[in-house]
C-alpha cells in the first residue's frame, strides 16, 4: 500500500497523455498533480521519488506552481485549521499567485473514508477554503482560485488505517485548471 | 389499481443497459421466531410449461426478509393448489403455520392471472383469497406483491418486496475509476444502468413518485445537482452553484428538493430549491457545516447534520420563518446522515460506537440511540418505504457492499456483489 501512490501517479500521467478528449475533466487528483503541479512526489509522504524528478524544470512550466515546493497541505481529524508547518508553504504560492495574475489554481479538498460522505464533502470543502483564504491573505487573487470539495471520494493512499488517513486529509493545489 | 400498478411496470420495464455485477442476499443473522410457512408451486392450468415459477420468487422473498421460514420444497409432501384442498393436519405434523396454494393461467388479451390463497394452519381458515392479472414481462414482480401480499397478511406490515434499490457501483482501477448509477429490484435483480461517469457520483435520492432520482455528480469537474427521469433517461441540472452542490433530499410531494450548498462563502448550508420556479430558500444560516438535510414525513421539518456544536450531530429545523434548529442526538461524539421513518418516529443515524461508525436508531419520542449495526464503517442508512428495514452501505475486506438491518436490529442481511464496489443505496418508495 505504501508505494501505491507513486504508480497511481506514473499510471496518471500515461492515462492523462493518452486521452485528450476532456480537459475540464479532472481525472484522479494525484495523476493530476504530477502532470500539472511540481514536485508533489515530496510532499505525498514519498520522498524518494519527489527528489527524483526533475523539478528546477518543472518551475518553468506555464502551469507549474513555485519552484521546488510541495503542493499538498495535511489536516488533523475532523479539522480544517491550518498547521502552522504549512505557513511557508502556502506564502511561496501566494506569492508565486500574485506575481503572475494569468495563473488560476483549483484548491481541491479532501478527507478520509471514515464517517458521512456528504459531511465529509463539506468538512473538504471547509479546508479547501481554509486554503483558499489563507492563500488570498498572503496576497492572491480571488479570480486565480477555483475550490472544489471531493470529500472521501479521491484517496491518495488506499487501506483504512491511520497511514492512510493522514495522507488522505489533505487539500491539494493544482495549476492549470 | 391494477391499471395504475401496470403503468407503473411499463416505465420500470424500459431502463437502459444491464448493469453488470450480479447480487445476491446472505442472511447473516435471521429472527429465532421466524414464520414457518409452506409455499407450494403453483399449478399452472395451460399448454406446455409454466410461464414462471411464482412460488420460488415468493419463497426466496420471504425467506430473504429474515422473518420468515419456508418449508424446503423437496419437503413438501403434499401439493395443494386450492384453499380447499389444504389438510392441515398434515400441514400441522410439518410444523408449518400457514399455506400459501395457487395456480397460474392465461388469459384471453394473452396475460396471465395468478390465483393464490393463503391458509392459515391453526384454524383451516382461508386468510388471502386474490386472482391478479399480470403481464407476460412483469410475472417476476407480480411474484412480489404475492409476496407482499403474504407478509402484511402475516406480520402486519406492508410487505417491500415489489420494490426498487438505487446505488452507487464503482469499479475499475484506482487511477480510472468508473462510477455508475444503478437501480435494481430490492432483490438485486434487474440492475439498469441510469448513469456513468469516470467522476464521482454521489448521493442518490428518490423522488416520491419512484419515477426520478437526484444525484451529485462531478461530471463537469465541479459537484452539481441532477435529476434524471428514470424511464426516459433525461437528466437536468438543477443546482451547479459555486463551492459545493450536494445532499439532494425530494420533499414529501416531489416539488422541492433540500440540498447543501456552500456558496461563494464556503460556509455550508442546508436550502430548499422549488423545482418548478429555482426559488431557493436558505434553512440553516450558521457558521458551522450544516447538511445532509432529511424531510420529515409532513414536510414542515428537515433534519440535518451539523458541527456547530463541536462534533457533528443530528438537529431538527422547522420550515416556517424564524424557527429554531434544535438538537436531537446526545449520545456519542459523531451522529450524522439522519433518515427518518416513514412513520416519523426514528431516526437512523451514522453513529460512533467505541470507535466503529455503525447505524443506530434514535427513537424521536423516547429518546436514546440503539445500535443496529456491527460493521467498521458502515455509512448511508436509507429506510424501507414499510420502516421494517434499513439498507446501508458497510465495508467487507476493503471493499464497499451493501447490507440491510432490520430496523429493530433483529435480522442482519449482507447483499454481496460480484465485482466491484457498492455504496450510498437509496430504497426506493411504494411504487404503486
Amino acid at each position: 500500500m505504501r508505494s501505491l501512490p507513486v504508480v497511481l501517479m506514473l499510471v496518471g500521467a500515461l492515462v492523462l497523455g493518452g486521452c485528450g478528449k476532456k480537459p475540464t475533466t479532472v481525472p484522479e487528483s494525484s495523476g493530476s498533480t504530477v502532470v500539472e503541479g511540481s514536485g508533489t512526489g515530496s510532499e505525498q509522504g514519498q520522498g524518494q521519488v519527489g527528489e527524483g524528478r526533475d523539478l528546477p524544470g518543472a518551475s518553468g512550466s506555464p502551469t507549474g506552481g513555485p519552484a521546488g515546493v510541495g503542493n499538498v497541505i495535511y489536516f488533523d481529524f475532523d479539522r480544517s485549521e491550518i498547521r502552522p508547518e504549512y505557513a511557508a508553504l502556502i506564502d511561496s504560492h501566494a506569492k508565486h499567485l500574485a506575481g503572475s495574475g494569468a495563473v488560476k489554481i483549483r484548491v481541491e479538498g479532501h478527507t478520509d473514508e471514515r464517517g458521512s460522505r456528504e459531511y465529509n464533502i463539506a468538512l473538504a470543502e471547509r479546508r479547501a477554503q481554509a486554503v483558499r483564504r489563507a492563500l488570498m491573505l498572503q496576497g492572491a487573487g480571488d479570480g486565480q482560485l477555483t475550490t472544489v470539495s471531493y470529500g472521501e471520494e479521491r484517496p491518495a493512499a488506499v487501506g483504512s488505517d491511520e497511514a492512510a488517513y493522514e495522507k488522505n486529509r489533505r487539500v491539494e493545489l493544482v495549476y492549470g485548471r | 389499481m391494477f391499471r395504475r400498478i401496470l403503468a407503473a411496470l411499463a416505465i420500470l420495464a424500459l431502463p437502459a443497459a444491464p448493469a453488470g455485477a450480479q447480487l445476491t442476499v446472505q442472511i447473516l443473522k435471521g429472527m429465532a421466531e421466524s414464520v414457518p410457512i409452506a409455499v407450494v408451486p403453483l399449478a399452472w392450468e395451460g399448454p406446455g410449461e409454466a410461464p414462471y415459477d411464482v412460488a420460488a420468487t415468493v419463497h426466496a422473498d420471504l425467506e430473504r426478509s429474515g422473518r420468515f421460514r419456508p418449508l424446503p420444497r423437496a419437503q413438501l409432501v403434499e401439493q395443494p393448489h386450492a384453499a380447499g384442498e389444504v389438510d392441515t393436519a398434515d400441514w400441522r405434523m410439518l410444523k408449518v403455520d400457514y399455506v400459501l396454494v395457487g395456480r397460474v393461467s392465461g388469459l384471453p388479451d394473452g396475460r396471465f392471472e395468478i390465483r393464490y390463497e393463503l391458509v392459515s394452519v391453526a384454524n383451516g381458515e382461508r386468510l388471502l383469497g386474490t386472482a391478479m392479472p399480470a403481464d407476460p414481462k412483469a410475472l417476476k414482480r407480480a411474484s412480489h406483491r404475492v409476496a407482499d401480499a403474504v407478509y402484511e397478511k402475516i406480520l402486519g406490515v406492508r410487505g417491500a418486496f415489489a420494490t426498487r434499490i438505487a446505488y452507487v457501483a464503482v469499479d475499475g482501477p484506482v487511477t480510472r475509476r468508473n462510477y455508475r448509477l444503478v437501480v435494481a429490484d430490492a432483490d438485486g435483480a434487474n440492475e439498469s444502468k441510469v448513469f456513468e461517469s469516470h467522476d464521482p457520483i454521489m448521493s442518490p435520492a428518490w423522488s416520491p413518485d419512484g419515477r426520478s432520482l437526484a444525484y451529485v455528480s462531478f461530471h463537469s469537474g465541479l459537484s452539481a445537482v441532477y435529476v434524471q427521469t428514470l424511464a426516459t433517461g433525461a437528466q437536468v441540472q438543477v443546482s451547479a452553484k459555486s463551492g459545493i452542490n450536494g445532499a439532494p433530499a425530494f420533499s414529501p410531494d416531489g416539488s422541492r428538493l433540500a440540498l447543501a450548498l456552500s456558496r461563494r462563502d464556503g460556509n455550508v448550508d442546508v436550502y430548499v430549491l422549488t423545482l418548478a420556479t429555482q426559488n431557493l430558500q436558505r434553512v440553516t444560516e450558521d457558521p458551522a457545516i450544516d447538511t445532509e438535510p432529511c424531510w420529515s414525513p409532513d414536510g414542515r421539518t428537515l433534519y440535518f447534520t451539523s458541527d456547530r456544536a463541536g462534533g457533528p450531530q443530528v438537529y431538527g429545523v422547522g420550515l416556517e420563518p424564524g424557527a429554531r434548529a434544535r438538537r436531537l442526538t446526545f449520545e456519542g461524539s459523531y451522529n450524522a446522515r439522519p433518515r427518518i421513518s416513514p412513520d416519523g418516529r426514528q431516526l437512523a443515524v451514522v453513529t460512533v460506537d467505541r470507535g466503529a461508525y455503525r447505524i443506530g436508531s434514535v427513537d424521536l419520542q423516547r429518546g436514546g440511540l440503539q445500535v443496529l449495526s456491527g460493521g467498521q464503517l458502515d455509512e448511508s442508512p436509507s429506510f424501507a418505504p414499510n420502516g421494517a428495514d434499513i439498507l446501508y452501505t458497510g465495508r467487507v475486506g476493503g471493499r464497499d457492499t451493501l447490507a440491510i438491518v432490520s430496523s429493530d436490529g433483529r435480522v442482519q442481511r449482507q447483499i454481496a456483489a460480484s465485482a466491484g464496489e457498492l455504496r450510498e443505496a437509496a430504497w426506493s418508495p411504494f411504487l404503486d
